[in-house]
């Protein structure tokens, strides 16, 4: 009983100086085990006068107490260094790339196509498709251009033979959605269109997107609100200046050309405006009833309106390209700028 | 058409800036291309005469001239000019003068002689594009010492317009003036075009045989004409303000009436005209040299004017060049006729020719113009150049000529198509300043198109004209109303952009190509395929349709390696176009080819180049975007762009949709690839059919699985193995993974070691091993008797 003192300052010691979680359980063994040191002692209690038991009792408890909060408190510690030292060891460069493909990206063009289908069919438009090698008929002839028209020379056309073509606008699909659905009609024909012309500025194969509505009672004026809906959407602008000319189609009547305020230069002259501080990017029209007659819709009852566009066009101006011919290069370093 | 500001403002002049004049004729569909000043800035220069003209002493392309500018004493200046002569009206720079280009003009001194000015070229002035031989030479009766700008009227613009197809009507300062009237409510003041009383009675005879295309010609003899007179200053400077060259008078003022009226002309040497003129179609063989001297075969159907023994001119496109108008000529023959736009539509284009004249005649001219501007040709050639008129020839077969167009315009209509009601004066006034004659009808009007209005028909045409004249911008906008109804959704349909956006995540970067490619690469891609061949390419690089994605991806794949890219990953989808153009089908595909390392060179492992089972992934995944895997296929075919031995034919529902493999090393040859590259291409639509899921209840009781390695021949396709073990392992077989596949150290030659992971489950029960056992067994069987496969121990 009387060497408890130097039993407790020496388990103590060698609980300081445990340098392991097994070391710790070997001494709280030792000492706290059934058959420990400490334990023993209690097993003594029985040999002292009755009065003095108590005491002892509680000397040998607080020792007993006193010696597993160090062992706990040693154990936490080794614990977190052995955490601290496993940390440092998997400390990792983080700033190291990650692993696996680098995502790859749209073309512009269809970047632009998709937003710009989105636009309408949020609204309650479909997408309509077509076939690109067409007839003379859906091409040209059942939107009011005749053989002899001057406006085929507005467009130069290829040809496989007498009335076989590529198509030069998306139009045709508009004429093939009439010709079998019935009004109320909301489409958008996006595709590729073909014109012989190559230089700076026209590659022989671009990209049209083109819109159609049908219903009763659809004015110019549901025209005028839906473009400029449209390009205040498509350039994120609602304050852009947007203007109506008129021009001619043979397949519109009234018809008009949009000019935009130039997005450059916010319409202060620029080269890519011409300095005239305005951008033609659309033409626009009210359905000519003699495409209407040729689709057998009923043009007293109803009427629309067409719109068309080129997604280059648009799409030069939304990201700034400068070069039409990039676009059908597919040079990667090209391409990955719009990823 | 590009015309001179003055000059319309002599027809017309609203209290409009050049700018605001351009802007309004702009936003009324005449769209203004171009504002040009038809001078230089310049000043300080005046009309001045040459007084003498001396060599110079120490040079000898110079001279040394005095000259009177109007100011007190002559003036000494050294010139450079060939052709500068005493006696001769100038233009005269003085010392402070400037010149364009911001040139000043200062006393200098000439190889020592001393010069005090500069006598002007055309160039030197900006009064013509290209350099000058000599100095401007004016009229002796220009005014000495007058500002030159002022004599020339300088001030002034050339405006040009970019017109329509449609409004041919515009193609004169008329037609232009009648807009710009219209639009400012502004009178418009035409020039005098009075007959002109003839002064013989000798009548060319005229025999128009083509009626129908011809229906009104107009002739006059005038004798005596002095065609080496010289055009006036002001028809030159309003020609040359035109973008026409003045030619002699006789041309010059045939070219100025129709600028001014609209209605070309042409003028015959009546001296080698034989009889008579014929209008009448050609015949065949027949044979024409042109006035720009080449010499052309007529086809029959091209409208001519002949003499009573050969063709003279293609009626509205070119005169020929015997009987044209030369110094020597004395009697013209004048002609004025309405050729109908239909004789004339692509007869320029089919010669390779496009004139003045015939891109008027396409559009319509005015059939009620030829007399009118005969008159104004006639007192102009008069004034210029003398003469004796003779008396009109008329052709006129009124059967023929086009009916005026008569149209009811319903103010309903109209509210309904513009989106609102305009005020009936304000309509009809609009109409009539066009030169529509306007009479109120029931609700609307009645109105009759102009003659020189072929475009306006119908109704529409007549509510386009007041939209644009009231002007666009004016107009109400709204947004349309419509019914909100539900379309229907194909759930179990993947779109093209889910497709495009998977490929984007897999790495690829997308590629738009041409649809129309070079023959010889897709003869080395695809020497069997047909696809339709274009008759007018642009280049024969791209004249044949392709029938396949490859030959563009590849193109594009070898312009990217061309560049120092090693990796490249590319798909595009678009039509590919197969079989004649009467049997043809267009089908949408999606293509993808990729090269060099598999992923991104990195600081992690190593590069290991691209390969099929890659590529395979990349394209399993777009199946499993249909969620239905199981209706997709691969097996091993031959294609000729391919590896034979990497090369795999899609099966969409036992239906052939494409291709997957390694391109053909000996296609990397011919076409100069030099690295593998790994594509497929598959058919869009079977992409996007995929299905509706269907949930199967998830069962409690544990799986059961047992791995199982079988030797079989290498030749054995692992699908094949595949099927045999799903075939028969039972209703409960939950799930199939294939682990492992060897060859070497360990298995027989030509042999090869597959691994399979058979998975059970019941969903009721807990399986016992028996059963397992039994289906293993009956699998094991099956495999030896099927494939002579071999269980691994």
């Amino acid at each position: 009983m009387d060497h408890l003192p130097t039993l407790v300052s020496d388990a103590r010691s060698a609980i300081q100086a445990a340098q392991s979680v097994a070391a710790l359980d070997e001494l709280r063994v030792r000492y706290l085990g059934k058959k420990g040191q400490v334990t023993a002692l209690l097993k003594e209690l029985g040999g002292l006068p009755a009065e003095e038991r108590p005491a002892a009792g509680e000397r040998i408890n607080q020792a007993k107490k006193t010696l597993a909060d160090d062992i706990e408190t040693q154990r936490q510690q080794l614990q977190k260094a052995a955490l601290e030292a496993r940390l440092a060891e998997e400390e990792i460069d983080v700033t190291l790339p990650g692993r696996g493909q680098r995502q790859g990206g749209l073309h512009p063009v269809t970047r632009t196509l998709e937003r710009i289908e989105g636009l309408f069919t949020r609204i309650g438009f479909d997408v309509a498709v077509g076939p690109e090698i067409e007839d003379d008929y859906h091409n040209f002839e059942a939107l009011n251009i005749p053989a002899e028209h001057p406006a085929r020379g507005m467009a130069d056309t290829f040809y496989f033979d007498a009335t076989r073509l590529l198509r030069t606008h998306t139009s045709p699909v508009q004429v093939r959605t009439m010709e079998t659905t019935e009004p109320p009609i909301r489409i958008v024909c996006p595709g590729r269109v073909y014109r012989s012309d190559s230089d700076l500025t026209h590659t022989p194969m671009f990209h049209q997107i083109e819109g159609l509505l049908v219903d009763e009672d659809i004015s110019f004026a549901d025209l005028k609100g839906t473009i400029e809906d449209f390009l205040h959407g498509f350039f994120e602008r609602k304050d852009l200046s947007v203007r109506f000319r008129p021009s001619y189609f043979p397949f519109t009547e009234p018809s008009a050309e949009v000019d935009i305020e130039c997005v450059i230069c916010s319409g202060d002259g620029c080269r890519v405006c011409s300095h005239s501080g305005w951008l033609e990017v659309m033409g626009c029209g009210m359905v000519h009833p003699e495409v209407f007659r040729h689709s057998a819709i009923d043009a007293e009852r109803y009427s629309g309106f067409a719109f068309g566009m080129g997604a280059e066009r648009l799409a030069m101006l939304r990201y700034g390209v400068d070069d039409l011919r990039l676009f059908f290069d597919n040079d990667l370093r090209f391409l990955r700028q719009f990823a | 058409m590009k015309f001179s500001e003055q000059w319309l403002r002599e027809w017309v002049s609203p209290q409009l800036d050049t700018q605001a004049l351009a802007d309004q004729v702009t936003m009324a569909g005449l769209e203004i291309d171009a504002i040009d000043p038809v001078a230089g800035a310049f000043d300080g220069v005046v009309v001045a005469e040459v007084l003498t003209r001396d060599p110079h002493p120490d040079a000898d392309k110079l001279s040394v001239c005095t000259v009177n500018d109007g100011s007190a004493d002559p003036v000494q200046v050294v010139c450079g000019a060939p052709n500068v002569a005493a006696g001769q009206k100038v233009p005269f720079a003085r010392v402070g003068g400037v010149l364009p280009g911001d040139f000043r003009i200062k006393k200098a001194k000439l190889r020592g002689v001393e010069s005090r000015g500069m006598i002007c070229a055309e160039s030197e002035l900006g009064l013509a594009e290209d350099a000058s031989p000599g100095i401007m030479v004016l009229s002796t009766s220009a005014p000495t010492g007058e500002n030159f700008r002022d004599y020339m009227a300088l001030d002034d613009n050339a405006i040009e317009v970019d017109l329509t197809p449609n409004r041919g009507d515009c193609l004169s300062l008329k037609g232009v003036a009648r807009e710009v009237g219209a639009l400012n409510r502004a009178a418009v003041t035409p020039p005098d075009t009075q007959p002109v009383a003839a002064s013989h009675d000798t009548l060319l005879p005229v025999d128009v045989e083509a009626e129908a295309l011809c229906p009104r010609y107009v002739g006059r003899l005038i004798r005596n004409v002095n065609v080496t007179a010289a055009t006036p200053l002001w028809m030159v400077e309003r020609l040359r303000r035109s973008g026409i060259r003045s030619i002699d008078p006789v041309v010059d003022i045939t070219n100025y009436v129709m600028l001014e009226l609209g209605q070309p002309l042409h003028a015959f040497d009546r001296d080698n005209l034989a009889g008579g003129i014929v209008v009448r179609q050609a015949r065949d063989g027949e044979q024409l040299t042109l006035l720009d001297g080449q010499t052309i075969t007529l086809r029959p159907e091209t409208l001519l004017i002949a003499d009573h023994d050969k063709p003279l001119a293609i009626a509205g496109v070119m005169g020929g060049e015997h009987s044209g108008v030369s110094s020597s000529t004395s009697s013209i023959f004048l002609e004025s006729a309405f050729f109908t736009p239909l004789a004339v539509a692509g007869q320029a284009r089919s010669y390779g020719l496009h004139t003045d004249a015939s891109h008027r005649f396409e559009r319509g001219v005015d059939p009620q113009l030829a007399a009118t501007a005969i008159e104004r040709a006639t007192s102009l050639l008069l004034e210029v150049c003398g003469g004796e008129p003779g008396p009109l020839v008329d052709r006129t077969s009124a059967a023929h000529l086009p009916e005026p167009s008569r149209m009811t315009l319903r103010a309903s209509r109209l509210e309904k198509v513009l989106g609102k009601a305009l005020e009936d004066h304000h309509v009809s006034d609009i109409l009539t300043r066009l030169g529509f004659a306007v009479s109120d009808a029931d609700h609307g009007w009645n109105v009759t198109a102009p003659s020189w209005r072929f475009d306006a028909t119908i109704e529409e045409d007549l509510i386009e004209e007041v939209a644009r004249i009231h002007g666009y911008n004016n107009l109400p906008v709204r947004r349309p109303a419509a019914r909100l109804g539900l379309r229907p959704d194909n759930e179990a349909g993947v779109t093209g952009s889910q497709l495009r956006r998977q490929m984007v995540a897999r790495g690829y970067q997308e590629a738009i190509t041409y649809s129309f490619v070079a023959p010889e690469l897709q003869d080395v891609l695809l020497p069997d395929a047909v696809s339709p061949t274009l008759a007018n390419p642009i280049s024969t690089d791209l004249s044949v349709m392709r029938a396949s994605l490859f030959p563009g991806l590849v193109r594009a794949l070898m312009h990217n390696l061309n560049r120092q890219q090693s990796r490249v990953r590319l798909f595009e989808t678009g039509l590919v176009f197969n079989g004649h153009l009467d049997h043809l089908t267009q089908t949408p595909m999606l293509g993808a080819m990729a090269c060099g390392a598999r992923h991104p060179e990195s600081w992690s492992g190593h590069p290991e180049t691209v390969d099929f089972y890659d590529v395979k992934g990349d394209l399993e995944s777009l199946f499993a975007l249909g969620g239905c895997p199981d209706d997709w296929r691969m097996e091993s075919a031959r294609h000729p762009s391919l590896h034979p031995g990497q090369c795999a034919r899609i099966l969409h529902r036992q239906r052939e949709v494409g291709w997957l493999g390694t391109l053909h090393p000996d296609v990397g040859r011919q076409l100069g690839l030099k690295v593998d590259a790994v594509g497929f291409e598959v058919s869009l639509e079977a992409l996007s059919d995929g299905g509706i899921p269907g949930f199967k209840p998830l069962s409690r009781y544990p799986e059961v699985r047992r791995d199982l390695a079988f030797i079989i021949d290498r030749d054995v396709p692992v699908q094949a193995l595949l099927d045999t073990a799903v075939a028969n392992a039972g209703e409960h077989l939950s799930d199939t993974r294939l682990f492992d596949v060897y060859a070497g150290q360990g298995v027989a030659d030509g042999h090869k070691s597959i691994a399979l992971g058979l998975t059970w489950q019941h969903p009721s029960r807990t399986l016992n091993d028996e059963e397992i056992n039994q289906l293993v067994a009956s699998i094991v069987e099956q495999m030896q008797h099927e494939f002579n496969a071999e269980l691994r121990g």
